[in-house]
């Protein structure tokens, strides 16, 4: 797997809340324990927390409420100051950046989706999805154009004269989606998007946000509290815990090497043949006959694609070229380990 | 817990011994605390008259002085206020005065009528439409529409201002803590002070006129609109606001393109306030200068003709009734509407406009021709004031005896002995008291808020004249509490009931004070009973409303798990629902208090001796200082009410775990 550049390189950042914050966090020589911040009355939600997302890759930042996790998005759009730290957006310090520039990055470099939509109830849906692009000052038959074309892209399209009150949930989302991705964004936050949907509207939402990451290939930053929807989803996870990162890594190695306890809390009860991939499986070789599938497919979806008479399957990189060979029984094994 | 009680209970049992000491034995020794020297009075009002003059005649921004500036906000009002009148009432007029000559007529009568139902029709429907229109016909039958027109032409000037002022003060205390900090007094002042006490410097500085009378207007109805700015701008989801910036919005977008529009519904509960706000002071306003209904009902009132004042009060009723349902269905339709932007012809976009226009049009034209259609024809009006007053005229004299002795025996009984317990308290004792109750309640900073404001009303002289005040409150809020709780817990649990209920009180609050006192007047003419009666009727409605949503809002598992523990229903209305009802009940007499006070000073027209008189008078002699400090002394009285009762409303909540 080539090393795609990193798009946004968080270094060190911190979140203190409390007044004195940024005083604290000096006098005690830049990382503080937690419990010398409780004593202060100050509340760490970010911990010096470092992270690189890759260009293209959906990277989800997991962790239980209270974590950290909300706050550290918004630290990453700068929606929220942090107290110390570098943020690093295609090369430049957001942290340095002028509210002026700040504006222009937002604009058209960032988009967000948050947990209850934040739809504006006074706007249609058309005008909703064009909103971001009013107030670039986009004149109203192009923005409308590129905001019709958003609404036909998340499956609304009909639908256009609706106000939000009017929509299901998942509706709503499917609103806030189109919205945040109007403007083109190169990097994109879902701030725990599927959260506030029921669980089968929420399945049907990931998969529809898998079909449309296959299409957009945007940078995704994206925050759940939910496991199994952070491994569906994720090319890495962040597992955060107490506002500092516990582990960070493909959903391979979270479940095969939990780095502690607390990550192995989560991945105990996660089916193995789920989250590994033919990759790590396969046995490297450059010639293998038998049906083909990506090094990225899933254990448990190569499984099916065993036709009778085949005890292999040749693995391709995304190239096409041929990587590795997928044996019958090592596929056997990974299902009976559960 | 036990023992914290204690010497709760201790506490209280030395603070109270010591007031009856000093009550009981000092006066020979310390005859200073009973009543407040001469020597020693804050000559508060010279100031403030002296204030007041300097700001008239000497203060200056240079440029000019702060009078012509007054003058030229006075200018600035009138354009569109002459605009309104001309509409509505004079027509275009050329030249000036009597010599004036009509270039277009006032919209007619039949095209007002016409846009009213139809703007109901919009926000409401049918039914909406007709009740509206039907309460402004029952202006034109009833010859009240005129002066209703004059009225309704101020308060189209004075309400918006009210509303862009409100929510522009709104915005600016939303974004900077430090002036909220500063304007939250300020507010508490505006709303506190009887209107009555700052009509003097505003006479004196925009001029006797309706422009004065919407300026004095606009200061009463505006601060509700500011504070529901604040809780409605604070109640916008902090996720919209993140997505504002996060689409790179400007703070000007962020507030205009954002904020305001998320926050609308609230907003516009805010401008029905006003509306409402607006109409209650028609009958003030016309003491400096505002015509119409209000100048009728006054004139009425002077010359004792009750009819003509009933039946202009009555249209007052009927226009405030009227912009109510309108304004409150407009909020709800807000949210409501489909925009279609597509290529359709000017009728088929805006038809209620296209109706409207052509309405007008059509009546101005026949108008010309045949006047019965530009303005309701008088023949046709029905004189009921003479009716009314006739039907008066036999109550009093058919029930006099019963009147006088239902009257005499509250006087004796009840109103006299607590005038003269009041009258007799020192000032030091009640002082020292509520500080201690404001120190139990809310620490050291409510103790000596309450402390400073109790000595202050001592100190300008006008201890006497607030315990007038306090005990006609007093009265007047146990009784409205005595009748309006027991209410509010029957209808609280009857959906049916509820409903009347609800729709009377609805309607009691959207009238003007001034309404409550003519009954009143009418059967047991002026004096303290007639005050209280007034009173009782204006503020018993936040003590039922208060009371029923209090009891409604209880937990049902609460209640569940009383019935299952086998409480009868008196048990569990007296053990759980009032117990946990008892925060809400409480900032209802904390409502009603605050009703009571304001319509206090009103009822100084029917010829108490309380603070109100004191603003009243200083009104009639245009004593800016006196009427300023006696005003004052009313607002004190409201903040110290509030303040204790809201700190116990909110350590009953901590206590019962309701927060």
């Amino acid at each position: 797997m080539a090393v795609q550049e990193e798009k946004l390189i968080c270094r060190n950042v911190w979140k203190i809340f409390g007044s004195g914050a940024r005083e604290f966090l000096v006098a005690s020589g830049g990382s503080p324990e937690l419990d010398a911040l409780g004593k202060s009355g100050l509340v760490g939600a970010v911990r010096g927390v470092n992270l690189g997302v890759r260009a293209g890759e959906i990277f989800v930042i997991m962790g239980l409420s209270g974590s950290g996790k909300s706050t550290l998005v918004r630290c990453l759009s700068r929606l929220i100051e942090p107290t110390s730290g570098e943020i690093i957006f295609n090369g430049e310090n957001l942290l340095a950046a002028s509210d002026a520039r700040m504006i222009e990055i937002r604009r058209h470099q960032m988009g967000m989706v948050f947990q209850n939509f934040a739809l504006l109830p006074h706007l249609t849906v058309l005008a909703n999805v064009a909103f971001p692009l009013e107030v670039q000052g986009v004149d109203r038959a192009a923005r409308e154009a590129r905001a019709q074309k958003m609404i036909e892209l998340v499956g609304l399209a009909g639908r256009e004269r609706f106000f939000p009150r009017e929509l299901s949930g998942g509706q709503q989302q499917r609103v806030g989606i189109a919205r945040s991705l109007a403007v083109e964004p190169e990097l994109w936050f879902l701030d725990e998007p599927f959260s506030a949907l029921d669980p089968l509207i929420r399945r049907e939402m990931q998969d529809e946000f898998i079909r449309l990451q296959s299409v957009l290939k945007k940078t995704i930053v994206f925050i759940t509290h939910d496991f199994d929807e952070a491994i569906r989803l994720a090319d890495r996870i962040a597992i955060m815990k107490d506002g500092a990162i516990v582990q960070a890594g493909t959903p391979e190695e979270l479940v095969m090497q939990p780095a502690d306890a607390y990550v192995a809390a989560f991945t105990r009860n996660v089916a193995k043949a789920k989250v590994l991939r033919a990759a790590s499986v396969m046995k490297s070789t450059s010639t293998a006959a038998g049906p083909t599938v990506s090094h990225r497919t899933t254990i448990a979806d190569a499984a099916t694609q065993f036709a009778p008479g085949f005890d292999v399957l040749a693995v391709e990189d995304e190239t096409g070229k041929t990587i590795g060979a997928l044996h019958r029984a090592d596929v056997v094994d990974v299902l009976m380990r559960g | 817990m036990e023992s914290s009680r204690r010497i709760s209970i201790i506490g209280w049992a030395v603070a109270l011994t010591a007031f009856v000491l000093l009550w009981k034995f000092g006066e020979p020794v310390a005859k200073w605390a009973f009543d407040y020297p001469k020597a020693w009075i804050i000559p508060a009002a010279r100031w403030i008259s002296n204030a007041l003059k300097w700001l008239l005649n000497d203060a200056t921004f240079g440029l000019f002085t702060f009078t012509q500036l007054t003058r030229f906000i006075a200018a600035v009002v009138d354009v569109p206020y002459r605009a309104a009148l001309s509409l509505l009432s004079t027509g275009l007029l050329s030249g000036q005065g009597s010599s004036a000559i009509q270039l277009l007529p006032p919209l007619s009568w039949i095209s007002v009528i016409a846009i009213v139902g139809m703007i109901g029709h919009y926000a409401g429907g049918w039914r909406l439409a007709l009740f509206a229109a039907g309460c402004f016909l029952f202006l034109a039958i009833f010859g009240q529409w005129n002066s209703a027109m004059v009225t309704l032409a101020s308060i189209l000037v004075a309400a918006p201002i009210g509303v862009i002022g409100g929510l522009l003060l709104g915005l600016a205390a939303y974004r900077w803590a430090q002036f909220e900090k500063a304007l939250m007094p300020l507010l508490d002042l505006m709303q506190t002070i009887p209107v009555f006490a700052y009509l003097v410097p505003i006479l004196f500085l925009f001029g006797f006129g309706p422009t004065a009378a919407i300026v004095a207007t606009v200061i009463y109805a505006m601060p509700p609109m500011t504070r529901i700015t604040i809780l409605a701008l604070r109640g916008v989801p902090s996720e919209v606001q993140e997505l504002g910036h996060m689409i790179g919005c400007t703070r000007r977008q962020m507030t205009w393109r954002v904020m305001v529009p998320s926050a609308r519904d609230s907003l516009m509960v805010g401008v029905n306030q006003v509306i409402m706000l607006s109409l209650n002071m028609v009958i003030i306003a016309s003491m400096i200068g505002a015509g119409g209904l209000g100048f009728d009902v006054l004139a009425a009132l002077r010359r004792l003709d009750i009819g003509a004042g009933l039946l202009a009060g009555l249209a007052i009723v009927a226009l405030a009734v009227a912009l109510d349902r309108l304004s409150q269905a407009m909020a709800l339709k807000m949210g409501d509407f489909h925009a279609d932007t597509g290529n359709k012809s000017f009728i088929a976009r805006y038809p209620y406009l296209f109706v409207a226009l052509l309405v007008i049009v059509a009546t101005a034209v026949l108008g010309l021709a045949i006047p019965a259609i530009q303005t309701y024809p008088q023949t046709m009006t029905i004189a009921s004031g003479t009716a009314i007053g006739r039907a008066v005229e036999w109550i009093n004299v058919n029930y006099f005896d019963t009147l006088e002795a239902i009257k005499n025996t509250m006087l004796l009984n009840v109103l006299v002995p607590f005038k003269r317990f009041l009258g007799g308290l020192p000032w030091l004792g009640v002082t020292g008291l509520l500080a201690y109750a404001g120190w139990r309640l809310g620490g050291l900073r409510l103790a000596l808020l309450v402390a400073v404001l109790a000595f202050l009303i001592a100190a300008t002289g006008q201890w006497e004249k607030a315990m007038i005040t306090v005990y006609l409150c007093g009265v007047s809020v146990v009784i409205a509490a005595l009748i309006g709780i027991p209410i509010g817990i029957v209808s609280a649990e009857r959906k049916q009931l509820w409903r009347v209920v609800q729709a009377i009180i609805d309607t009691l609050q959207t009238l003007p004070s001034f309404v409550y006192l003519m009954p009143a007047v009418m059967l047991f003419r002026v004096g303290d009973f007639t005050a209280m009666l007034a009173v009782v009727a204006y503020a018993i409605a936040p003590a039922i409303r208060y009371t029923a949503l209090g009891l409604q809002k209880v937990e049902p598992r609460l209640i569940e798990a009383g019935r299952a523990m086998g409480c009868t229903k008196w048990q569990l209305l007296t053990k759980i629902k009032l117990k946990l009802a008892l925060p809400d009940i409480m900032l209802g007499i904390n409502q009603t208090i605050m009703f009571a006070l304001s319509m206090l000073v009103i009822t100084a027209l029917v010829g108490t001796r309380d603070l109100g008189q004191e603003v009243y008078i200083a009104l009639t002699k245009a004593d800016t200082g006196r009427g300023l400090v006696a005003g004052l002394a009313v607002a004190f009285i409201a903040i110290i009410a509030d303040r204790l009762i809201a700190a116990g409303a909110a350590r009953t909540k901590i206590r019962l775990g309701l927060q």
